[in-house]
């Protein structure tokens, strides 16, 4: 009984915001958007927690980080235990406080949530794994050497966060990273007023210190394979090489100047941190009338970079109805208190251009909603002599990412499946090739940061069984 | 870190860098490119490789300084480092024995040409080059592509060495002397390439082209470097570089060249404006 007092009081207790830089403020400058709990906050909205014996939330997490324990630290004060609790299960957790979908994971599974608002799971995560960083204190005891190697294909999400679980079990483990830098999407895609580089690369440096060794500059299929690496001494290898390859609308108009990927539109602004030339020598480059084709959170981060990099209207083309939006809700939200325009039930058919070959104007299409189609959400449909122009300077088109076929195609014997996707055991995530697993987009086709965590842990509880057996 | 072990200026602003990368000399193949970054605030500039030994363990690129960072790396010294460089990438060339085989080499493209002439010199081909440059003081690697190919014929724009006229002037006079030319390889200036495959179309000789058009990564995550072949598109950093001339939509491919013209032209004029204020 004396429970169920405590959790009705509980429920009265209203969820804790974080505070945000204003949107007007926000919308042009790469300032980090969310601010953070203070201490104050944080241990206010940590007293929230029910502290279930059996807790749902955790369930709802693809990485089962130990959330009550970990905001049970937070509630008595002990910040720095409480990031130690996280790095349990999360490699990454500073990223993860910022990016995971928690309205869809362990906060939509959190019992307050039922009569009221749950706790903000997300938030304290991100206040706990702050604090860490900022001591600088980590703790982790070096196991005793397996004396098995793997290889990691991928310095991403899915890659960090084997290399993290297969470093704590003993193995030794080598990354190899195509890029110049680790971090994958977290450095190339996901903009740094959502998640400060500076972050990533303190995590990476955490991974590094628990002894896995990151090579850059590697473009496995090329410079190596999949085979030399067996052949070279590594017991395993992991592919986690993400969704690596963009695509296009196929509409006329997709190769005038002007029309930009949002992989090669934020890999510019991110990566090479165009926002920042010429002090950075890679232009990126946006006019006054910015469309991103796609309603996902890439399309959103796309479109919020359009703006703080200068362009004055941004909009959003999208042909389903905004329930349709596969956008965190949050990030639609930030989006909109930006200034972005949603142009729904639209859909371009050309993009326009003029004769010394740059974009002038997009041509699109009205849409209605139907009947639900195979996905379940209802099926936009054309109306018929609907077309229209909007005038437009740059085009960035958000609409999903296939797999990279430099890995697949230079694996011989390696299963695939039509979409080009490999095909790995659901349990193990081991592949068609002994040895070698998979997982991450590359599996899955274009996902989330976490979904790719939690197969990256998958696939290291997999490999460890594989050796352990070998 | 990725040290240049040798420099050699080949001609006033055109330098040849040996640079130390031996996982990248041990793999690489004729008609392949590096992407290199000389630090952190650098780009990643694609670069088509000249020559490779595996021995030693070295890369040779040769770049000319027409913009804000050919400029750098042409400035770079003996001991100097790149800060990253990525290779090889991008598809090999067909090396068979096709019977005889012209090679094509404009401007800087001469460099690129290189190790594609000796390789099909070294699989029986009779290898004529045809090399092109605006005057002879610009023109690059004589003696390195006489030892490449069986035969070599030159051009330049001036008449100052050779035939008078452009490749495709030296080319007509390899077809005059009735060799049963069976391919061509050619790789230049966007705009050469165009007159050399608008030549070669009607004779109907297969004709190779090595795109060069902006790139970001180099391994086809961002297309940036999408180009039209046969009305398809294609990425020229995983697809290419090489791609059959005839197909190529060249128009298009030069229009998108021009993309950051304006910022380029910005970066140059700051880089030269440092200078003045600097050590000069």
């Amino acid at each position: 009984m004396a429970e169920n007092v405590e959790s009705t009081k509980k429920v009265k207790i209203p969820r804790h915001e974080m505070p945000c830089q204003e949107p007007e403020v926000r919308a042009r400058n790469f300032e980090e958007v969310a601010l953070g709990y203070t201490e104050e906050t944080a241990v206010e909205e940590a007293k929230r927690c029910l502290q279930c014996k059996k807790p749902k939330c955790v369930s709802g997490c693809p990485v089962e980080v130990l959330i009550p324990e970990f905001i049970k630290k937070v509630a008595e004060g002990d910040f720095q235990e409480a990031g130690n609790v996280l790095k349990i299960k999360n490699s990454l957790p500073a990223v993860c406080g910022r990016v995971c979908p928690q309205e869809n994971q362990c906060e939509s599974k959190c019992i307050l949530g039922i009569k009221g608002e749950s706790v903000a799971i997300g938030r304290l995560e991100r206040f706990a794994a702050d604090f860490g960083m900022k001591t600088g204190k980590s703790q982790f005891e070096k196991p005793a050497p397996s004396g098995k190697r793997v290889a990691i294909i991928g310095a991403g999400p899915a890659g960090l966060a084997c290399a993290g679980d297969l470093a704590k079990a003993g193995h030794a483990v080598t990354v190899l990273e195509a890029l110049h830098v680790a971090g994958g999407v977290l450095m190339y895609g996901i903009p740094q007023f959502r998640l400060p580089k500076e972050i990533v690369q303190t995590e990476i440096e955490n991974l590094k210190t628990m002894g896995v060794e990151i090579l850059t500059n590697q473009v496995v299929g090329k410079i190596t394979s999949v085979d030399e690496l067996m052949e070279n001494g590594y017991d395993a290898v992991f592919i986690g090489t993400g969704a690596g390859l963009p695509y296009f609308m196929d509409i006329p108009g997709e190769n005038l100047n002007g029309v930009y990927s949002a992989n090669e539109f934020l890999t510019r602004t991110n990566l090479m941190k165009g926002y920042k030339f010429p002090d950075y020598a890679t232009p990126v480059k946006v006019g006054k009338n910015v469309a991103v084709l796609g309603a996902g959170n890439v399309a959103m981060d796309s479109a919020r970079t359009a703006l703080r990099l200068g362009a004055e209207n941004v909009y959003i083309i999208y042909r389903r109805s905004r329930d349709e939006m596969p956008a965190r809700k949050e990030e639609l939200e930030h989006a909109e208190e930006e200034g972005i325009q949603f142009r729904l039930l639209t859909n371009p058919v050309a993009i326009e251009g003029d004769e010394r070959g740059w974009v002038k104007s997009l041509t699109c299409l009205r849409y209605e909603l139907g009947e639900p189609d195979a996905s379940g959400r209802r099926a936009p449909i054309a109306i018929k002599g609907s077309e229209f122009d909007i005038p437009m300077d740059t085009v960035v088109v958000a609409i999903g990412q296939g797999p990279n076929p430099l890995v697949t195609t230079s694996t011989p014997g390696l299963e695939l499946n039509k979409r080009g996707n490999i095909v790995a055991d659901p349990e193990t995530l081991m592949t068609s090739k002994p040895g070698v697993f998979a997982g991450g987009d590359i599996v899955t086709g274009a996902a989330t940061v976490i979904l790719a965590m939690g197969a990256g842990k998958k696939a290291a509880a997999g490999i460890d069984q594989y050796l352990k057996g070998k | 870190m990725y040290h240049v072990v040798k420099k050699r200026l080949l001609a006033t602003g055109i330098a040849l860098l040996d640079v130390n990368a031996p996982a990248v000399a041990a793999k690489v193949e004729p008609g392949q490119f590096v992407i290199v970054r000389v630090d952190e605030q650098s780009e990643r500039i694609p670069l088509t490789v000249m020559d490779f030994d595996r021995e030693k363990g070295t890369i040779t690129i040769v770049v000319q300084d027409v913009g804000y960072s050919s400029a750098i790396i042409t400035g770079m010294n003996e001991g100097d480092a790149f800060q990253d460089f990525v290779g090889p990438l991008g598809v090999e060339s067909e090396i068979e024995n096709y019977g005889t085989v012209v090679c094509i080499g404009g401007g800087l493209g001469i460099a690129p040409i290189h190790p594609i002439a000796r390789a099909l010199k070294d699989a029986g081909n009779h290898v004529i080059s045809v090399l092109g440059a605006r005057s002879a003081d610009l023109l690059i690697l004589e003696d390195e592509m006489a030892a490449a190919s069986s035969e070599v014929v030159i051009a330049t724009n001036d008449g100052s060495k050779g035939v008078k006229g452009f490749v495709t002037d030296g080319l007509a006079e390899v077809l005059a002397q009735g060799h049963q030319v069976k391919a061509i390889w050619a790789i230049g200036p966007m705009i050469m390439m165009k007159a050399v495959v608008d030549y070669t179309r009607s004779l109907g000789i297969k004709t190779i082209v090595s795109m060069n058009p902006i790139m970001v990564d180099g391994t086809g995550m961002c297309g940036a470097c999408r180009i039209s072949v046969g009305n398809e598109t294609k990425f020229a950093c995983v697809d290419g570089p090489e791609f059959d001339g005839h197909l190529v939509d060249f128009d298009l491919a030069m229009k998108r060249l021009a993309f950051y013209k304006d910022e380029e032209n910005r970066a140059k004029a700051r880089l030269e404006c440092n200078h003045e204020g600097g050590h000069h």
